[in-house]
């Protein structure tokens, strides 16, 4: 299954040798993953990883942080302080952060209405994230995206229109190729999404003009309450690009889809064209906050995905067995991310919402509007600009 | 394939256009400049002056533009600026969206605002929300062009006005213009405009040369946005109107003009924003108002500026009902007498004046 390279712990010094503990790490290790499905490739990703132990206990991390903030998100909607529509990402996360784990900083992301995972992952604060689900002034769009709409840094969203990210990503691609500034990107879409014609045509287009891009299904076997069997005439997502490369990935293993993403990602950076991934994945919880989940589907089935298929729990074990990291450090991660959280939930409760001043700010990067109306014509708005706008100039 | 028929038909019509144009352009004054070659300069010309602008859409580079608007350009800047699209309009108008959103400059264009209405999520969804949605990090600097309203003998479903679908959005800029003035100075702006444009040209008059001065041709001539255009100054009654709809306008007012009716033009240019500023101060002169546009009149333009009309205190200026001169409201019919009877005519507007200001 794994094997381990045990050395001394790194970084050590003769004179302070005396005071290290006795017990020893593994540096890295390697894992199997299992096997790649492949479309119109000759050669997959390799089956065999290596993860250093910082960049492993790093995931992990990454991967408890949003499990935390996805359950106090859970819990602030049944408060009733989150309001609308609030997709949780529990169960995904080792799609996000595998990907996460292969890209380099010019690259950039895209995706659907499941969102806070990958705004964290790209640059957002708990607190940005939670206080922007809360509506609030601290959150990363100052409360006036909500769980949608967030945006950072080579992250353009948190999209609520199924399928509508695909083209804007291969958009953003071309972006990337006509800037030749060394980026790519990759857009993200469900089960349900990859039977949208807009994403065909961006396919297409991708394929014809090799844009640097990488189309991900996360495959979770549900849009909303219909099974992918209900939906897709066929169900391998990693082939409906037709034309277009694709790999099927383990998605609840955080290293195989670091492995398959490292794999597209340099196909896409040597000028081959884009990808496709299907990263076969589970959400735990119903589509959104207003569906339980269980009426499709068997609350025996998710316990069953819970226990043996959990990208966080079986990628904890990995690291115990292999050595990377002892159950004491492990533990302590956890605690200090649900330090992290709660912190976060708190501050972000106490956070106000913005003032009405900033009601009709930035409907316009340059706005020509002499007045925005309010609700009546007795009522006008002033329009402000607060934020950065990117391509102001 | 009946879409593509209907396409092809399109192709035809505009290369007979084309063709006129040029006949007419080797008669042509020095001082004329037809609004396709006012469009097709002031592409090149942004074009020229910043690397990220970009055409995109359906025929505009080896075929020249399906109305010949982008003549030239694909061989001037090769295919990394000029970029033929398969017919696949969500799918590249979300393109253009993101590759504004990544920091380009992207033109959009669609053969017939027809078909954009396949794109309109991306344009209302993604383009004009998206700044507001961001709390103001991700602009979408981005035009969306093409012809729009009533072509001739195409049927219903390629000869609507779009004016009012877009100029209901906030986020969205939308310009409508009527000459080569507007249409060089006014694209030329919306290049240059960090937010999403939506610009609706007019087939009909895309081959007709107009009178521009020496301004009009310089490289640094923009037109700004949301500013209307006084076309003829009079002083018995205020007619409005955009695109089109301004010639004929002005036609009924050369003929109004011998019943003693002296007819103010307002040539409204962009319809969001929309400058009411110009239309008040004209009423408070000729107390008569009188909206011409060639879309349908249910919350169209006319039904826009009466409103607002009616909401300020520009009301107590007013001598008589507004009236609104408008598309009939059928969609199209293919025969000929029967689509002429389907769009505003110079004479509509005359009727409609005398009735407004009781004149025999």
């Amino acid at each position: 299954m794994f094997s381990s390279k045990t050395v001394a712990r790194v970084g050590r010094n003769y004179s302070t040798w005396k005071i290290w503990p006795k017990k020893s790490y593994s540096t890295e290790a390697t894992f199997e993953t299992k096997p790649f499905k492949l479309h119109k490739l000759e050669e997959g990703p390799s089956t065999s990883v290596t993860i250093g132990r910082d960049e492993a206990l790093l995931l992990y991390r990454q991967m408890q942080t949003i499990r935390r903030m996805e359950t106090a998100a859970g819990n602030l909607y049944k408060e009733k302080a989150i309001r609308g529509f609030c997709h949780l990402y529990s169960g995904q996360e080792a799609c996000a952060v595998g990907m996460k784990a292969s890209m380099i900083s010019a690259d950039s992301v895209i995706t659907a209405y499941r969102a806070h995972g990958w705004t964290y992952l790209m640059g957002v604060s708990p607190v940005g994230v939670l206080a922007e689900l809360l509506g609030r002034k601290g959150g990363c769009a100052r409360g006036k995206g909500g769980s949608m709409h967030m945006y950072t840094k080579n992250f353009y969203g948190g999209n609520g229109i199924v399928g509508a990210q695909v083209p804007l990503g291969a958009g953003i691609g071309f972006a990337h190729k006509y800037k030749g500034d060394g980026g790519i990107n990759i857009s993200l879409y469900g089960d349900g999404a990859a039977n949208q014609g807009q994403l065909f045509e961006a396919y297409n287009m991708a394929k014809l003009w090799n844009l640097p891009c990488i189309f991900v299904c996360e495959n979770n076997g549900y849009g909303m309450g219909t099974s992918a069997e209900r939906a897709s005439a066929n169900t391998n997502y990693y082939q409906r690009g037709e034309y277009i490369p694709g790999i099927w990935v383990d998605g609840m293993d955080v290293l195989a889809v670091r492995e398959a993403t490292r794999f597209a990602r340099a196909m896409c950076a040597e000028g081959k064209g884009p990808v496709l991934l299907e990263t076969a994945t589970y959400r735990y919880h119903g589509h959104s906050m207003s569906d339980p989940g269980t009426s499709y589907r068997t609350r025996e089935e998710i316990q069953e995905v819970r226990q043996s298929r959990d990208p966080i729990t079986s990628f904890k074990d990995k690291m115990l067995n292999s050595n990377l990291a002892t159950a004491e450090e492990l533990k302590q991660i956890d605690t200090s991310v649900r330090e992290e959280i709660d912190k976060a939930v708190k501050a972000s409760k106490s956070d106000s919402e913005i003032g009405l001043d900033e009601l009709a700010a930035d409907i316009y990067a340059v706005n020509l509007e002499p007045v925005i109306r309010g609700v009546t014509s007795l009522d006008t708005v002033k329009h402000v600009n607060i934020g950065s706008r990117v391509n102001l100039n | 394939m009946a879409i593509n028929c209907t396409r092809n038909q399109f192709q035809k019509l505009c290369h007979q256009a084309f063709r006129r144009n040029f006949s007419l352009r080797s008669a042509a004054q020095a001082k004329q400049l037809t609004v396709r070659d006012a469009l097709n300069s002031a592409i090149d010309e942004e074009m020229e002056r910043d690397e990220r602008v970009f055409l995109m859409g359906e025929e505009v580079a080896q075929y020249d533009g399906a109305y010949k608007i982008s003549r030239g350009l694909w061989k001037k800047y090769g295919d990394k600026r000029v970029i033929d699209t398969p017919i696949t309009e969500m799918g590249f108008g979300g393109i253009t969206v993101g590759a504004a959103m990544a920091g380009l400059r992207p033109i959009c264009e669609f053969m017939t605002f027809n078909f954009s209405m396949q794109a309109i999520d991306q344009i209302i969804n993604s383009a004009a929300k998206t700044l507001y949605m961001s709390a103001g990090e991700v602009n979408v600097p981005i035009v969306i062009r093409g012809p729009n309203g009533a072509a001739a003998g195409v049927a219903a479903q390629h000869s609507q006005c779009f004016g009012a679908w877009y100029s209901h959005c906030p986020g969205l800029k939308v310009i409508s213009p009527y000459s080569s003035e507007d249409c060089r100075g006014l694209l030329k702006a919306a290049i240059r405009d960090p937010d999403p444009v939506v610009f609706l040209e007019n087939e009909i008059l895309y081959g007709i040369p107009m009178d521009v001065s020496d301004e009009v041709m310089s490289k640094d001539f923009v037109v700004p946005i949301g500013k209307a255009k006084i076309e003829r100054p009079g002083s018995s009654v205020t007619l409005v109107s955009h695109s089109r709809g301004v010639q004929l306008c002005l036609e009924a007012a050369k003929e109004l003009s011998g019943s003693g009716v002296d007819c103010e033009v307002i040539n409204l240019r962009s319809l969001r924003p929309l400058d009411m500023e110009t239309v008040e101060k004209s009423l408070e002169k000729t107390h008569h108002i009188v909206t011409v546009e060639q879309g349908w009149a249910s919350s169209g333009i006319g039904a826009e500026i009466s409103a607002r009309i009616a909401e300020s205190k520009s009301f107590f200026f007013l001598d008589a009902p507004i009236l609104r001169v408008s598309g009939a409201d059928i969609p199209m019919p293919y025969a000929k007498t029967l689509e002429a009877a389907c769009l505003p005519q110079p004479q509509d507007i005359v009727r409609t004046v005398k009735t407004l200001l009781n004149v025999k």
